[in-house]
């Protein structure tokens, strides 16, 4: 019987591998992906909460989130072409000019 | 009430339990394979598959109006957003396995063990309590429930959006319009640095003969030397180490490079 305990544990999971990756990784595009995937996981524990709670306001937060992460993903990478356009790289280190 | 029933079936029942566990298994593993993966490609990719079987969780959850936005907002657009980035900014930028702060993956692993404790600590202390029965809402009424929703109590959050999405597309236009910083070359003068570059005519075609007819075989000057202009410095530079690799990265700026010495300076463009 799968109960919402274990989709809140799936997401509880997928949250901490997109955590992980968002602290490891320094292609700054795959930690963008890292943060949808926590996104996705967030996403997953409203609509479980939904279900359980037998009304929709879960999958209405979660539609929302989705249209800012759409609008985020829009403004990140077009700064992550103009970085690159600039510098020839995508790393997050080596946006280091703000810097103290 | 036919679909409760449906659902209720042991049948369907085993149904959802085999397909909760090998969808759980497929999207950790990707989640895994997203962070390990260097090929920033192979990230986007095991990310289509973390996203695709999110969306076949929702349609589980009574969600199908969020499982097929799922599929076509996160799996059609953002992700091919991010592929179409990936294209630009270079399909080889691997991430370079150097850590620039000392012990980064170790203390990063920590954490994600302690954020994994923490949260499960809460989740465990939760009381999450079995889903309720089935009602229209989460079945064939989903889409009139939430846009019934939408245009009422979230209105104001509704149009709130709007003004987002007009602010985002804005923002992505304006960081990624480009001044020009030269004039645009016109025909003429792309006229007078063909003719100045000394060699007027086309690039001569890769050579054809009895036994090698393939576009890496270079082509024979009337004296019998092989002419190594007349294979592609994209095929020459896959088949044998580049000597000097050039400061561009497309094959426009390339070109010139392999020719003769007495081509003209490269123009600089960035």
């Amino acid at each position: 019987m799968v109960t919402p305990a274990h989709f809140i544990a799936l997401a509880v999971i997928l949250f901490v591998i997109g955590a992980v990756g968002v602290l490891v990784r320094r292609n700054a595009i795959v930690v963008f992906m890292c943060v949808e995937l926590m996104l996705n996981a967030a996403n997953l524990a409203f609509v479980t909460f939904a279900r359980m709670h037998g009304n929709l306001d879960g999958q209405i937060i979660a539609f929302f989130v989705m249209v800012v992460a759409a609008a985020e993903v829009v403004v990140g990478l077009a700064i992550l072409t103009s970085i690159f356009r600039a510098r020839r790289s995508a790393s997050v280190d080596d946006a280091n000019l703000m810097k103290y | 009430m036919s679909q409760h029933v449906l659902l209720a079936s042991p049948a369907a029942q085993i149904t959802r339990e085999l397909a909760f566990w090998i969808l759980a298994i497929i999207s950790v593993a990707a989640g895994l394979g997203m962070v390990l993966a260097r090929k920033a490609v192979h990230c986007a990719l095991m990310l289509a598959v973390v996203m695709l079987s999110i969306a076949v969780f929702y349609a589980m959850l009574g969600a199908p109006f969020l499982a097929f936005v799922q599929v076509i907002v996160y799996t059609g657009a953002v992700l091919m957003l991010f592929l179409f980035v990936l294209m630009i900014v270079g399909i080889s930028a691997a991430d370079s396995i150097i850590e620039t702060i000392r012990g980064q993956r170790l203390w990063a692993a920590l954490a994600g063990i302690g954020l994994l404790v923490l949260l499960s600590l809460v989740v465990g202390h939760a009381v999450i309590g079995p889903a309720t029965p089935n009602t229209r809402a989460f079945g064939a009424g989903n889409v009139n429930s939430l846009a019934h929703l939408i245009f009422t109590r979230y209105v104001f959050a509704f149009e709130v959006t709007s003004a987002l999405l007009i602010t985002a597309a804005l923002g992505a236009m304006v960081l990624a319009h480009r001044e020009r910083l030269t004039a645009k070359p016109t025909q003429r003068a792309m006229a007078r640095d063909r003719i100045a570059s000394g060699r007027p005519t086309p690039l001569p075609g890769p050579g054809t003969y009895a036994q090698h007819n393939a576009v890496d075989m270079p082509a024979l000057l009337p004296d019998g030397t092989p002419a190594e202009i007349s294979v592609s410095p994209v095929i020459s530079g896959v088949l044998q180490p580049p000597e000097q690799p050039a400061p561009g990265g497309d094959t426009a700026s390339e070109l010139p490079a392999l020719e003769a010495a007495d081509t003209e300076p490269e123009e600089a463009r960035w």
